[in-house]
């Protein structure tokens, strides 16, 4: 695909652990096109965070970890990059919202101060520009992400204000730069569901608005339907199947999204009808086969044997499971 | 632009200013809820102003310099000195007063030397914690505080010649890794949180998380320190005076002082007690400012 803005090729990141590896990513294949929003759904701990963070590298460089494969940033990779060049995609390029809106800012300094260092540091605007045209630059981002009293907030301390608000502040300072690239990390998660709501909606709108490209992160369906062009669903650091939202809700194939899907528990009542049991597996020295293989309804001798290659069922839907390979 | 348009801009593009000024408020109200702190800023204040004009204030500063008078030596206090005179007829009043300059100058020297370098080994050690940046940090900083701090003061400024600059040089030394080892608990707590990755993510420079994100927040704790430590400095560097490895005669020290009235105990006990007073003074003032700030950043105690 050749307007891919990123495109993940076979990444594997593996914790060093007194135990051994924990192959906490084990081969993932990612792509985002230009202008795409793309979603990334799977249980806790299934690495999503993981992958995207070594996306920018930010992973804790004192746990030693091994990042394998390519991230290609419009063909660049981004794993074997020079710090100064990595510091300027970090700067200009991509930009990520992180799970805690609370934790994300600084509580010493104002809201307007913080935004002003991101637009400093992007160096995305005109040298020239005088400080009151920057303050100007944010509140007009405050002002996107519907905030009223902008002037009010910028002279806020970050606990001043709620929940709901600091999360919006983030995806301002995300935005705030013409960035391509937004990751945003479970960025419902601390908030609760009204809330949630406008969030995701605004994000949307902001990311359609200027054509940017965005990655949801989200352990919720739900939330993908609403948001996304196209799911990823990863499971224990695999990517069990691709597909356009449209097409896999209409026809899911791997037993584990299956599963997903029917453990959102109903409106109208009668609670979780069938789920998934059992927990995600140990990172450390898999078995070689499927790793949904022992929560599998339906599995077979060879899951717990070999490892199921992707195959491609329809156009762009991609499922990583024996059921569907000829064999 | 109509006029209240232009308040409005002004209000925006100034809102740095109001908000260090109200927190400026904030930290005066906490400041002062302990009314000890205000006797300690008091005393912080007259002593500066002692050591400053030292030489208007003193009755005769002369006296500080090689001077004797035996007509007037071994005075009791009396109303022409106040606290006496010692065996040569020298004013102790004016020789307190003079020495509130050295144990001031030496706080001062030894804090802005210590401070800064402390901080910023323990900030670089704790950003980096892991690497071998702060193996090298840390294990020299552990080599210094396993020695006991009065006896590494003693063994630098005995090696060095006896005056004031030599027991600086011997405190400051002994001094900047308790600093060090106070951020870098703090930093490596800090860089794990959200926003330095944040920082990190935007492609923040290293000065700006190390300057920026980490420092400011490892702030309070630093400047309690610092306050309380002054006490410290000056019972330390009047230690090392004591034993005369500090400022040398004729110029007065507390330390120095009280160890050539100690002879004389307790017949002249003028000689002795009235520096020791002044150190008790200064330091129980510098001790109260320190517990007022402390209260001040507290933010448990809001």
């Amino acid at each position: 695909m050749n307007d891919a803005i990123l495109n993940i090729k076979n990444l594997k990141v593996w914790y060093n652990t007194y135990k051994g590896y924990a192959k906490v990513v084990d081969g993932v294949n990612f792509h985002v096109g230009t202008g795409e929003k793309v979603g990334l759904v799977g249980e806790s701990g299934c690495g999503k965070t993981t992958t995207m963070k070594s996306v920018l590298r930010v992973i804790d460089s004192s746990i030693n970890h091994i990042p394998e494969g390519e991230i290609l940033y419009r063909d660049k990779d981004i794993l074997k990059m020079n710090y100064n060049d990595l510091q300027q995609i970090r700067k200009k390029s991509i930009s990520m919202i992180s799970q805690a809106p609370s934790a994300a800012l600084n509580p010493v300094f104002t809201v307007g101060e913080q935004l002003l260092d991101v637009i400093r540091y992007s160096e995305q605007y005109n040298k020239k520009s005088s400080k009151k045209d920057l303050m100007d630059m944010a509140i007009s981002a405050i002002k996107d992400v519907m905030i009223s009293d902008p002037e009010r907030i910028l002279k806020s301390y970050p606990h001043q204000l709620s929940g709901g608000m600091k999360q919006r502040i983030c995806i301002a300072m995300s935005l705030v730069t013409p960035r391509e690239l937004l990751i945003a990390d479970e960025p419902g998660t601390a908030l609760d569901v009204t809330i949630q709501d406008q969030i995701h909606r605004l994000l949307r709108a902001l990311v359609e608005e200027k054509g940017r490209s965005l990655i949801m992160i989200t352990h919720s369906l739900g939330v993908a339907r609403e948001l996304v062009d196209r799911i990823y669903v990863m499971y224990a650091g695999n990517i069990v199947e691709v597909a356009k939202t449209k097409d896999l809700f209409s026809e899911p194939l791997h037993p584990y999204t299956k599963g997903l899907m029917e453990c959102v528990p109903r409106l109208s009542g009668g609670g979780v009808t069938t789920g998934i049991y059992g927990y995600i597996p140990n990172y450390i020295n898999p078995a070689p086969g499927c790793r949904f293989c022992p929560r599998c309804p339906d599995a077979m001798d060879i899951c717990s044997k070999e490892k199921p290659q992707a195959v491609e069922i329809s156009d762009g839907h991609k499922v990583a499971c024996f059921k569907y390979t000829n064999c | 632009m109509s006029n209240s348009a232009v308040n409005e801009q002004k209000k925006v593009h100034s809102f740095l200013k109001e908000s260090t000024k109200e927190n400026l408020r904030i930290y005066w109200y906490k400041f002062g809820c302990n009314k000890l702190s205000i006797v300690g800023l008091t005393i912080v204040i007259i002593s500066i102003l002692l050591a400053v004009f030292a030489p208007v204030i003193a009755p005769y500063p002369q006296h500080v310099k090689e001077f004797a008078d035996y007509n007037n030596a071994s005075v009791a206090p009396n109303a022409s000195y106040l606290f006496g005179t010692d065996i040569f007829g020298r004013d102790i009043l004016s020789r307190v007063i003079f020495s509130f300059r050295g144990a001031l100058l030496m706080a001062i020297i030894v804090l802005a030397i210590s401070v800064p370098v402390g901080v910023f080994l323990g900030l670089v050690a704790g950003y980096y914690n892991g690497s071998w940046l702060e193996i090298a940090v840390m294990r020299t900083t552990d080599i210094f505080l396993a020695l006991p701090p009065l006896i590494l003061a003693l063994s630098i400024a005995s090696v060095l010649e006896p005056n004031l600059t030599s027991s600086m040089i011997a405190v400051t030394v002994m001094w900047w890794p308790w600093y060090t080892r106070l951020v870098y608990g703090m930093a490596t707590a800090l860089r794990k949180e959200y926003f330095v990755k944040n920082a990190e993510l935007i492609g923040a420079s290293r000065m700006h998380i190390l300057f920026r994100e980490i420092l400011p927040n490892c702030l309070s704790p630093i400047f309690t320190k610092i306050a309380l430590d002054v006490g410290w400095v000056i019972l330390i560097g009047a230690s090392l005076s004591y034993i005369g490895l500090g400022e040398q005669p004729p110029t007065p020290a507390f330390g120095q002082m009280i160890s050539d009235g100690s002879k004389y105990m307790p017949d002249l006990w003028w000689m002795t007690i009235f520096p020791a007073l002044g150190i008790a003074f200064i330091i129980l003032g510098f001790n109260f400012l320190g517990d007022g700030i402390r209260d001040m950043f507290d933010r448990g105690r809001q």
